[in-house]
């Protein structure tokens, strides 16, 4: 990874992470992993969260530097209990990513076959789960604001979020709600100093978009890592009026 | 008064008694709160958000049944999480009134208590049988998870149904550190903090580990609130001085934002960034530095919170608040209605009778509610 910091460090003009705290969803495997390694990478204080604890701890044990929690942000029962360890663990919050997701029904499946359970878990880990943690940890993220931060909400979204493709109904839609709902809380925390984005990586080479698409041409698809340079560069972006008023 | 059995932050009804700082009080809707703030004033709040902070367990010594709620802490800061004060109860759970709940096993100091997936050593008695420091064998991450699954919300039998986390939390809730909620915080809702901000109020936080406000125990109760850890920011601190130097009124939400603020400014003088730990006692005896009113929860006469408010006005008056409270069927604890008591301008007004003016049902008051 060590390339991976240096060029993330060109890249956004933003080399001192330190003290800027980070969340990420869905942590441990394609675009979060890739995210969770480069922000610890350039410094940043990282907390990720997956399902799975297994996965958890084998990224802790690989990353020392790493915060990790297992909890499931489609459950309702999970989302304190996050909230409590990625404040706990950070000692309070910058951004948050937003990033699991649930494609819906495997396999992808025209909306007249799909199971109501499974359009149900779209629902709940791509719009609920983000809503739901979102509203827990806005109070951390409004402190951050007062004390001179630019907290940042970002909900990982998708083309599917505009395009009706066919057999994406399940996700096309909870992605199409989740980039609203962004838009929204967008236009009613702007005066809490909090911005909400929704962002779309384009199409890349995960376990994701390999259950989605079996027989796509992977060499074709973006990289993980490709991506989250560009989000942290966004990221960063956003942050360098705090550091220039800072200096 | 009446215990607020449901645990509803912002029940629409919920009620608000004002004393001015002419001695004046008068009722009306909670959701218009702001109607009393002026351009220029500043409200602070506590942004602590609350651990769940009740732990069923093992004392190993005896394989007696115990629950251990957290009671205070060494600091705010999010890395001090292995040592802590605790009361401890034998079986049972919140639905027994804690005064009767039976006592725990004989406590010592080396004794291991199994807290579900937490190990915890007794370090000391803090001079009473129930009242004990500990400290957690895990490492940081294992205990905010221990804490995050296994722990529970304090709560007491005026609430039949058990609590949330989400139950305990401010809006604004953010560090976890406190042991139970800031309650006075539950009547701000984003709605309210934008209508403040509109009207040129200034907002500000301070983060305050909010301890346990009763342990069933005379005793222990009557050394309540124990010592409590907090931090001012600079910004914080800078923005109410700001505010506070051009006249602007500072208006404390809840108790937990007067004893900081007061035990701030009395080791600096002034106010500025502070990490500390409040030992005061806020009373008839105190002179208000910098807070001049706050909203509160209605408390029982006789506990500390109750206590606080002689600070701001007389005796006098803090009795015909409290028969009004209670003529007028105020909802006390947690969830229930609140006062707003102002500073009282100066003695004389103390002198004269009291007015109360009940405008609750007034339309005026309705209408001014729902355009805030």
């Amino acid at each position: 990874m060590a390339n991976e910091s240096e060029e993330m460090g060109k890249g956004q003009e933003l080399t001192d992470w330190k003290s800027i705290r980070v969340a990420v969803t869905g942590g441990t495997s394609g675009l979060g992993l890739a995210l969770v390694h480069m922000l610890l990478d350039g410094g940043a204080r990282v907390a990720f969260i997956a399902r799975n604890r297994d996965r958890v701890e084998r990224l802790v044990s690989e990353r020392a530097d790493a915060r990790g929690i297992t909890g499931d942000v489609s459950q309702k029962g999970d989302i304190y209990s996050i909230a409590i360890q990625i404040l706990g663990e950070l000692g309070g919050l910058d951004v948050l990513i937003n990033n699991a997701s649930s494609l819906g029904p495997i396999p992808l499946a025209p909306l007249a076959d799909t199971n109501c359970e499974d359009f149900e878990l779209a629902l709940q880990t791509n719009v609920l789960g983000p809503f739901r943690l979102t509203k827990a940890l806005l109070g951390a993220l409004a402190a951050s604001a007062r004390e001179g931060g630019r907290p940042l909400v970002v909900n990982v979204s998708s083309d599917a979020a505009i395009n009706p493709y066919p057999n994406w109904g399940a996700y096309g839609a909870s992605k199409a709600a989740l980039h609203h709902l962004s838009a929204i809380w967008n236009a009613e925390l702007a005066s809490q100093g909090i911005q909400v984005i929704s962002w779309d990586p384009g199409d890349m080479d995960t376990p994701l978009h390999a259950v989605a698409v079996p027989d796509a041409d992977s060499t074709a698809l973006m990289r993980p890592e490709d991506a989250a340079r560009e989000l942290i560069s966004k990221i960063a972006h956003h942050m360098l009026p705090v550091r220039e008023a800072s200096q | 008064m009446i215990p607020a059995s449901v645990p509803n932050q912002r029940p629409p009804d919920a009620r608000l008694l004002v004393v001015d700082s002419g001695g004046k009080i008068r009722d009306m809707l909670r959701s218009s709160f702001p109607t009393l703030l002026r351009s220029g004033d500043i409200v602070v709040a506590n942004d602590a958000a609350t651990l769940p902070a009740s732990i069923s367990g093992v004392h190993k010594r005896t394989g007696r049944s115990i629950e251990v709620r957290l009671a205070g802490s060494e600091s705010v800061f999010h890395e001090d999480v292995r040592q802590f004060s605790a009361v401890v109860f034998g079986e049972g759970n919140y639905r027994t009134p804690t005064e009767r709940r039976p006592s725990p096993p004989e406590l010592r100091p080396g004794d291991t208590l199994q807290l579900g997936p937490l190990t915890a050593t007794i370090l000391q008695l803090l001079d009473h049988p129930r009242f004990v420091m500990i400290h957690f064998e895990d490492a940081n991450g294992s205990i905010w998870e221990s804490l995050a699954r296994h722990g529970r919300p304090i709560q007491y039998a005026h609430i039949p149904t058990p609590l949330a986390v989400w139950d305990t939390w401010t809006p604004i809730a953010g560090p976890p550190v406190a042991f139970e909620p800031p309650s006075a915080g539950f009547a701000l809702d984003w709605r309210t903090l934008d209508a403040i901000h509109r009207l040129g109020v200034h907002f500000a936080t301070i983060t305050h580990a909010a301890g346990i406000s009763s342990t069933g125990d005379a005793e222990l109760d009557a050394r309540l609130p124990f010592d409590e850890p907090y931090r001012i920011a600079e910004s914080a601190a800078r923005l109410i001085r700001l505010a506070r130097a051009v006249g602007g009124r500072l208006i404390a939400i809840g108790t937990t934002v007067v004893r900081a603020l007061e035990h701030a400014v009395s080791i600096h003088g002034s106010l500025r960034e502070t990490t500390g730990v409040a030992t005061n006692r806020i009373s008839a005896a105190t002179e208000l530095r910098l807070v001049d009113a706050i909203l509160s929860g209605t408390h029982e006469p006789g506990t500390s919170h109750h206590q606080l408010l002689s600070a701001f006005v007389d005796q006098r008056i803090l009795t015909k608040m409290d028969q009004i409270l209670e003529q007028h069927a105020y909802r006390t604890h947690e969830f229930g209605d609140s006062v707003f008591v102002e500073k009282s301008r100066d003695r004389a007004a103390w002198m004269k009778p009291v007015e109360f003016v009940t405008g609750y049902h007034h339309d005026d008051v309705l209408t001014k509610a729902i355009s805030v």
